[in-house]
């Protein structure tokens, strides 16, 4: 379990002062101008070696991302812009961060578009995180009041902007190709890669897309240590990580823990345990909906990481553990779960566009048993149809939660077929 | 240069392509939607997925540009899956119509599925329904095929310039459409039907009217304008029902602007398929040997000195055949008053380079500055506009526009900086204090285009002597580079003043012609298809009308001698940049019409001055012997500069484009009602499309 003193979200549950003050005295902007002085390379090694691995969902190592930034300037501007649109169900860790913690975030844009060279730092924040962006933009004003950011930030004598950009609330606006899109005006659909941003983002110009998280945890690695930072969690698998727990237990909620803990030690700890016992749970979406999910029997002993998750076939995602205990339909959950990819696929490219809708409906069917045992493999078929084979992410997304449903319990699936056509008369 | 291996085969290509072009150049073949060449890469369909090595998934083979060493499979069964997939996904929302869809037989939808989809299909679901879009009347729509592949976006966007389409609503419930119901405004949106893969976008002209395997298809060439737009013409029994694009790099790529392709219909109405003699004021029909004696008895009563009143005017659309037997004929009768320049241009003479469009129109691309001169491009040569909105887009292109246009507002597709109505404003780039003047004058290539408004005016000469001292003062004629450019309207123009349709020594010309039948001393006008002329200034004059329309020259007539329209002769045109081109009969002239050329050379028995050719082959073996330009087919030779225009002064008249109406050019449109009523929709006062008033639903 994580000691106090290993907490970098210590204002998490907002019980202390938002503000600047407040996050002064929680040891942020400490220091700011001595991190900057070690130059962007020796930022981006720290960042390197202390293991960091992308809190959006993917996974890449944080300091390489950085890296592929251009080192030497043509003289035009780059950005870094932090994708502060989280949209994914059963996510809810960047909106507490940027409620209570927001300076957070924007020392850690500072740090980060210092170490990659940027001229500023966009955060394109969810529309529906009203209070969250009212709160980021007015500790960004206190930053620039401070002179911590500005033509002079932190009185390193680099100019750095940080602009908050509020989105509209589509979930696809996440994708980092489609939120600059969106940025730039547009309506927000996946870019073909390559170019990546790193060659070609916002405005055409070299760019790098963070999550919330891996940017606001960036000074608390500068300031205590690649080392210190390492030291936690498993090899490759490092640090601390904002859970956010919901479902079937007795106090859902939002945890710092170590990475890598196990799955069971984290619900019982900190979210009083499943509803009913742990003998009473079903299954748990590890990772955020688009996560495949694990029975109890692979959530007995499996740890919270990315490596350990990925090995039985699921994924850390976005740490959203959403758990179901034994009253759950997991048919209709997974259904739901289709219905919202179907919604919130952009229609630009076609296996999504045609192959989520489809594949809800054969879900809605399942849920009543309308289908044939066959058309089980058919949806599968479909599944692995549209997986790969989409320009962003959100065709996997879509088709993993179907697989996730059918690798585990299909012989529930096929028995309610068969129940259904056992109840009805035969025919005349 | 990259080299990679492509299903086992190895091959070097230059560095910016993408693998489905490496494809493509090994002849292996990538199915597609929204792939096109000439527009931006969506890669969208998913239907040209390859498997790359290396790749743990397959790539989109038209956005991947190739690297070094790429291990490329296009059949391997990751290939294979993955296309099967797209082409399931894209036809269970597609409906089955294909029986009464119009696409049906030239559809890339129907013909991929066969040869890369399943047999059956596994949907048991509902088939989305979409409301069908009104985007004017040249388009019908059924947005229940359509499969998103966005090539209509982009061709509206990039190459038509008009951001009037766009994918609205997300996921399954995409469409595409205006948003707000309105007409698009452009010249080129027929070629939206041509870019659509699938039944979506039809011409709607052509609705359910016949199927492509019964067409019989003739390619020849457009005379709407004098771009010489290579066009296909497809029939159907002895009636035109299409026409289509048909490519040419150098002209029209493979587009084609909405009077060529939509006045279709203007072939088969008002047409003149027989002879016929003014009786008592009223035209009666008559036979061939009755127009002609008819004609003859005229000529006759005029005695000897009958050279001097007769005089013959040659109309926009006609064919250089023609007005080389005409001027043969006329010649042999002692006349010298010809003319092919109906509205009067100050333009001709021995120097082919001072009414050519020397840049040529693949030349724009190479230009980096450009002066529009009394002319719109996109109304009086839409693909050369089209031309130099490509360029434009491509950047580094500053453009100039003096009159031509009403006011700096007008949308010509491209930002422009508009100088000022007048020849003042000429006068004063030529002199070099106007700002522009710099501009040219750092330029490397740069263009000027003088249209057919500036010089169909009384200074239309003086006004070319300017623009010819601006091309020599800016080096646009020097070395390799000939920026001096006259953009012509009329497909007959270039080649009639090649033939040198013109007045001869003391001859008269347009103006004088009527002149003299309004006084009196001209008797006997011939029209060679010309109706935008004043015809009551021909007075009482005996008026000959050879064409193929009941226009306004055929209502003058005293007899009318019924010709061929353009898709009813083989005959040649010359386009304005000097490119000569022959348009083959793709159906046979209506009734008793004839090709325009055997009528002259008839009618030149009858007054026993007979043409000496019997056949096309006699006379165009003639014709190359006098004009030697003329028997060299598709081939632009650089026109010799000398001196042309006449230094004089201008008035302060600001310069107008001669364009009243782009749908209602000439004869042939005019007969068409998709013409009548796009003209009524967007140019006319009532209708306002263009202006943003009317919408598809005001009823």
């Amino acid at each position: 379990m994580l000691r106090d003193q290993d907490r970098i979200f210590t204002n998490l549950y907002g019980t202390q002062d938002w503000g600047l003050a407040g996050a002064r005295r929680r040891g942020d902007w400490d220091g700011t101008k001595a991190i900057l002085a070690k130059g962007p390379d020796a930022i981006v090694d720290e960042i390197k070696a202390s293991g960091l691995r992308g809190r959006g969902g993917a996974g890449f190592p944080t300091g390489l991302k950085w890296s592929f930034m251009p080192k030497q300037s043509d003289g035009k501007p780059t950005y870094l812009v932090v994708n502060a649109d989280e949209g994914e169900p059963g996510t809810c860790k960047d909106r507490e961060m940027m409620r209570h913690d927001p300076h957070k975030l924007v020392e850690g844009c500072l740090i980060a578009g210092f170490a990659m060279r940027a001229s500023a730092a966009y955060i394109y924040i969810r529309g529906e995180f009203h209070l969250e962006a009212n709160h980021l933009e007015a500790a960004v004003a206190e930053a620039y009041d401070a002179g911590l950011l500005g033509p002079n930030a932190c009185g390193s004598g680099y100019a750095f902007d940080v602009f908050v950009h509020r989105g509209a609330g589509a979930y696809i606006c996440g994708e980092e190709t489609a939120l600059i899109e969106s940025l730039e005006g547009k309506k927000g659909q996946p870019r073909l890669k390559p170019p990546f941003p790193a060659g070609v983002g916002v405005w055409g110009r070299p760019t790098t897309v963070n999550n919330v998280e891996s940017i606001a945890v960036a000074p608390t690695i500068m300031r205590r240590g690649a080392g210190w930072f390492a030291g936690l969690g498993r090899e490759n698998n490092t640090g601390t990580k904002v859970f956010c727990i919901s479902g079937h237990v007795e106090r859902p909620c939002n945890v710092e823990e170590e990475m890598s803990i196990p799955l069971r030690e984290l619900i019982e700890k900190h979210a009083g345990g499943v509803r009913g016992g742990w003998n009473n749970l079903l299954a748990i979406i590890p990772g955020g909906s688009s996560v495949p999910m694990i029975p109890k029997s692979v959530c007995d002993d499996v740890l919270m990481d990315f490596d350990s998750l990925r090995d039985v076939k699921s994924g850390l995602g976005t740490a959203a553990v959403i758990v179901m205990d034994k009253s759950t339909d997991l048919v209709r959950a997974i259904a739901r779960l289709a219905k919202f990819y179907t919604h919130e696929s952009c229609g630009q490219c076609t296996p999504c566009r045609e192959g989520t809708g489809w594949m809800w409906r054969v879900m809605e069917r399942l849920v009543r048993g309308e289908a044939d045992v066959a058309e089980i493999d058919m949806l599968l078929e479909v599944s692995y149809q549209i997986e790969g084979h989409t320009i962003c992410a959100l065709g996997d997304a879509a088709a993993w939660p179907i697989q996730g449903l059918m690798r585990h319990f299909r012989p529930e699936v096929e028995a309610r077929i068969m129940a259904r056509k056992n109840k009805q008369p035969a025919a005349a | 240069m990259p080299t990679l291996t492509i299903d086992g085969q190895e091959i070097t290509v230059e560095a910016n392509t993408t693998v489905l072009q490496a494809c493509e150049e090994l002849g292996i073949e990538i199915p597609r939607f929204c792939y096109h060449d000439r527009l931006s890469i969506a890669g969208n369909c998913r239907m040209c997925l390859v498997e790359m090595e290396k790749s743990p998934k397959p790539i989109a083979s038209c956005a991947m540009p190739v690297g070094e060493g790429m291990v490329i499979h296009t059949k391997s069964p990751v290939a294979e899956k993955a296309r099967k997939g797209a082409m399931e996904f894209l036809l269970i929302n597609h409906p089955l119509d294909c029986p009464i869809c119009d696409q049906g037989g030239e559809c890339d939808l129907q013909d991929q599925a066969v040869a890369y989809g399943r047999g059956g299909s596994r949907f048991d679901e509902h088939k989305r329904a979409v409301k069908d879009k009104y985007l004017g009347p040249l388009i019908a729509t059924t947005m229940t095929r359509c499969i998103h592949c966005t090539r209509c976006i982009r061709f509206a966007t990039e190459i038509a310039g008009v951001e009037e389409l766009g994918a609205t609503y997300r996921g399954e419930e995409t469409e595409i459409g205006t948003y707000i119901e309105a007409a698009l405004t452009s010249e080129l949106s027929g070629n939206l039907v041509d870019v659509c893969p699938v039944g979506a976008l039809t011409n709607q002209a052509y609705a359910f009217s016949a199927r492509p395997w019964e067409l019989r298809k003739t390619e020849s060439i457009d005379v709407h304008d004098a771009v010489g737009s290579n066009i296909r013409i497809d029939c159907r029994g002895a009636e035109v029902m299409r026409i289509l694009p048909r490519l040419h790099e150098d002209i029209n790529e493979e587009w084609l602007s909405d009077r060529s392709r939509y006045a279709v219909d203007g072939l088969a109405l008002q047409r003149l398929d027989q002879p016929y003699v003014r009786v008592d004021g009223k035209l009666k029909p008559a036979s061939w040997d009755a127009a002609f004696a008819a004609i003859q008895a005229r000529l006759n009563a005029m005695g000897e000195a009958k050279g001097e009143r007769i005089a013959a005017i040659a109309g926009d659309m006609a064919d250089v055949e023609s007005m080389f037997a005409l001027k043969e004929l006329f010649t042999a009768l002692g006349s010298r008053n010809l003319d092919c320049r109906q509205d009067g241009a100050k333009i001709g003479g021995k120097h082919r380079g001072g009414y050519l469009f020397n840049s040529t129109i693949a030349g724009i691309e190479d230009a980096d500055a450009l002066l529009l001169v009394g002319c719109n491009p996109r109304w009086e040569a839409t693909l050369v506009n089209a031309r130099i909105r490509k360029r434009w887009l491509a950047g580094g292109f500053p453009i100039a526009v003096i009159g031509g246009v009403a006011s700096a507002t007008v949308d010509l597709t491209y930002k422009y900086d508009y100088l000022g109505a007048g020849p003042a404003t000429l006068a004063e780039v030529a002199d070099g204090s106007h700002h522009f003047a710099g501009v040219l004058a750092a330029a490397e290539r740069p263009m000027i285009v003088l249209g057919s408004g500036a010089l169909a005016r009384d200074d239309g000469a003086a006004l070319l002597d300017l623009a010819r001292r601006i091309a020599q003062d800016n080096g646009m004629l020097g070395g390799d580079w000939n920026g001096f450019n006259v953009l012509h309207r009329a497909a007959s123009r270039v080649g009639g003043l090649d033939l040198g349709f013109l007045p001869g020594d003391g001859g008269r010309d347009v103006a004088g012609i009527l002149d003299g039948a309004g006084k009196g001393e001209i008797d006997l006008v011939w029209l060679l298809g010309a109706d935008e002329i004043d015809m009551t200034a021909l007075g009482q004059a005996f008026v000959v009308y050879q064409g193929h329309h009941g226009d306004s020259g055929a209502h003058r007539a005293d007899v009318i001698l019924p010709g061929a329209a353009y898709t009813e002769k083989d005959a040649t045109w010359v386009n304005t940049e000097g490119r000569a081109q022959i348009g083959r009969r793709a159906v046979f002239p209506p009734g008793d019409a004839r090709e325009d050329w055997t009528i002259l050379r008839a009618f030149s028995a009858v007054v026993e001055q007979p043409l000496p050719y019997d056949n096309l082959q006699q006379l165009r073996r003639h014709m190359a012997g006098e004009v030697p330009s003329l028997g060299a087919i598709d081939v632009v030779a650089a026109g010799d500069m000398g001196a042309f225009g006449m230094a004089g002064s201008v008035s302060a008249e600001p310069i107008v484009s001669p364009v009243g109406d782009y749908y209602l050019a000439n004869a042939v449109c005019r007969a068409s009602a998709v013409m009548a009523e796009c003209s009524q929709l967007y140019t006319s006062a009532g209708g306002a499309g263009r202006a943003g008033g009317a919408t598809g639903t005001d009823g």
